[in-house]
């Protein structure tokens, strides 16, 4: 297994919405992907976005420019 | 075969439409069903769809739209999400029974119903519209145009006048979504509801819907949405709230390449072509004396159909010959729309429906114009 890092965790309300971050952050070149919600963070399914932390700023002004409401932004250690 | 039922379904379809769907058979698992490659790859085939048809529609948030098998299911979704006891609901004897059964249902659970008339070419009156408006009624539940006699009706219109009273607008786009503009800002739609595989060109068992922001529709369906697993309540929020079950990925790929392919070729230059056609058959065909023609033609604003009878023949005779005898494929009979039919006087005979595609020919054109009259002579 990878080792874990810390990186911020972005959920969405719908799969949808994880697409609309998903592409606006490929456009903004705002870095990241998408992977599983981890169990940590909901014992749901769904899809999160991970990236570093330091992309904080560029990924709240991104949902605000969109639309696209997080359900919950955390910090968890997460395998990259 | 010279395919003219086209308003019941188009046979011919863009090329890339095919090879979307068996690239789609080859790579797609399942959208919002974990972050896999395959899972990811249907979830961004089938988000990019709904931009393309956001596009489409005017909509601006892709998340406005909502994936459905059909128009019919659009509709039921729409209509007994909607209204409740004590609702008034307004609609046209132009709707096809996917408006009106789903609206029957509601009466029987207490919504009140207006069906507005029309004149003898099958044109509905504005003023008689907003004379039906009362103090309970919700909303206008109509067609952008008559599957029967092609006739439009002109939702900008009904929008307005709608609006001007607080009412919803529930339109149906199923013979128009591809050919005609649809702009629900402009026309002040609140729900749009389509089918993918009349005149958007796409595989069957594709369709959908626009909601307008801030309109509520209870959801018909729940269950499997890949998120919030362990709430016991479906998702609220669109558009899976109205989304439960795997989406028809293949479909909708499908669906998203037949949308590309409209906006590549134009819509404009489709809509003239199908219309051109059209005007040539009726034109041909509504000079051979025993040949009645059904609806407006004193406008090009209309859907590609032009629905006819022989004398007195049966339709469903008539379409029969058409078919063994030259190859040409009609829709006869009652064409799920009672109360046109029923305004028309054509519930014994039915009525003979040609209706075109981007696809046929002049010369096809003239070889139906040739059997009619052939057969009107007979």
């Amino acid at each position: 297994m990878r080792e874990k890092e810390l990186r911020l965790v972005v959920t969405f309300h719908t799969t949808a919405d994880a697409m609309a971050m998903e592409k606006a952050c490929r456009t903004m070149e705002i870095p990241g992907r998408l992977i599983p919600v981890p169990r940590s963070i909901s014992a749901g399914c769904g899809l999160a976005w991970c990236a570093p932390l330091t992309a904080e700023e560029d990924i709240r002004a991104v949902m605000e420019a969109r639309g696209i409401g997080p359900e919950g932004l955390y910090e968890c250690m997460v395998r990259m | 075969m010279l395919y003219l039922d086209n308003a019941a379904t188009t046979i011919h379809k863009p090329e890339e439409v095919r090879a979307a769907v068996t690239a789609a058979f080859d790579t797609l698992g399942n959208a919002g069903r974990g972050a896999s490659a395959p899972s990811l790859d249907a979830s961004r085939v089938i988000y990019e769809t709904r931009e393309k048809l956001a596009r489409l529609f005017h909509a601006g948030d892709p998340r406005r739209i909502v994936f459905t098998a059909n128009a019919t299911e659009s509709l039921n979704i729409a209509l007994k999400g909607l209204f409740s006891e004590g609702d008034h609901v307004i609609t046209t004897v132009l709707e096809h029974n996917s408006v009106l059964c789903p609206l029957y249902e509601c009466r029987k659970k207490g919504v009140e119903l207006t069906i507005l008339g029309c004149d003898e070419k099958g044109r509905i009156s504005y003023e008689e519209m907003e004379s039906a408006v009362r103090d309970n009624t919700k909303a206008v539940v109509c067609t952008h145009a008559s599957n029967l006699t092609g006739n439009m009706i002109a939702l900008e219109q009904v929008g307005t006048l709608g609006k001007k009273h607080g009412l919803l607008l529930i339109a149906d786009a199923s013979q128009t979504a591809g050919v005609w503009p649809i702009d629900v800002g402009k026309m002040q739609i609140d729900v749009l509801c389509f089918t993918g595989h009349k005149s958007l060109l796409g595989p069957q068992g594709t369709g959908g819907m626009y909601v307008g922001e801030g309109v509520r529709i209870r959801p018909l369906l729940s269950g499997g949405s890949g998120i919030d697993t362990y709430n016991e309540a479906h998702p609220a929020e669109m558009p899976t709230a109205l989304e439960a079950g795997t989406l028809n990925g293949h479909g909708i790929a499908g669906l998203g390449a037949a949308v590309s392919w409209i906006e590549k070729t134009g819509m404009d230059r489709i809509r003239q072509r199908e219309l051109s056609l059209m005007r040539r058959f009726y034109n041909g065909v509504s000079r051979i004396p025993g040949v009645m023609v059904y609806g407006d033609f004193d406008t090009d604003e209309r859907a590609p159909v032009v629905s006819i009878n022989i004398l007195d023949y049966d339709s469903s005779e008539v379409s029969d010959e058409l078919s063994t005898e030259y190859g040409i494929v009609t829709r006869p009979g009652a064409h799920c729309a009672p109360l046109m039919h029923r305004a028309l006087g054509t519930v014994e005979q039915g009525a003979v429906r040609f209706s075109f595609s981007y696809y046929n020919t002049e010369e096809e054109v003239e070889l139906a114009i040739n059997a009619v009259r052939e057969l009107a002579y007979d």
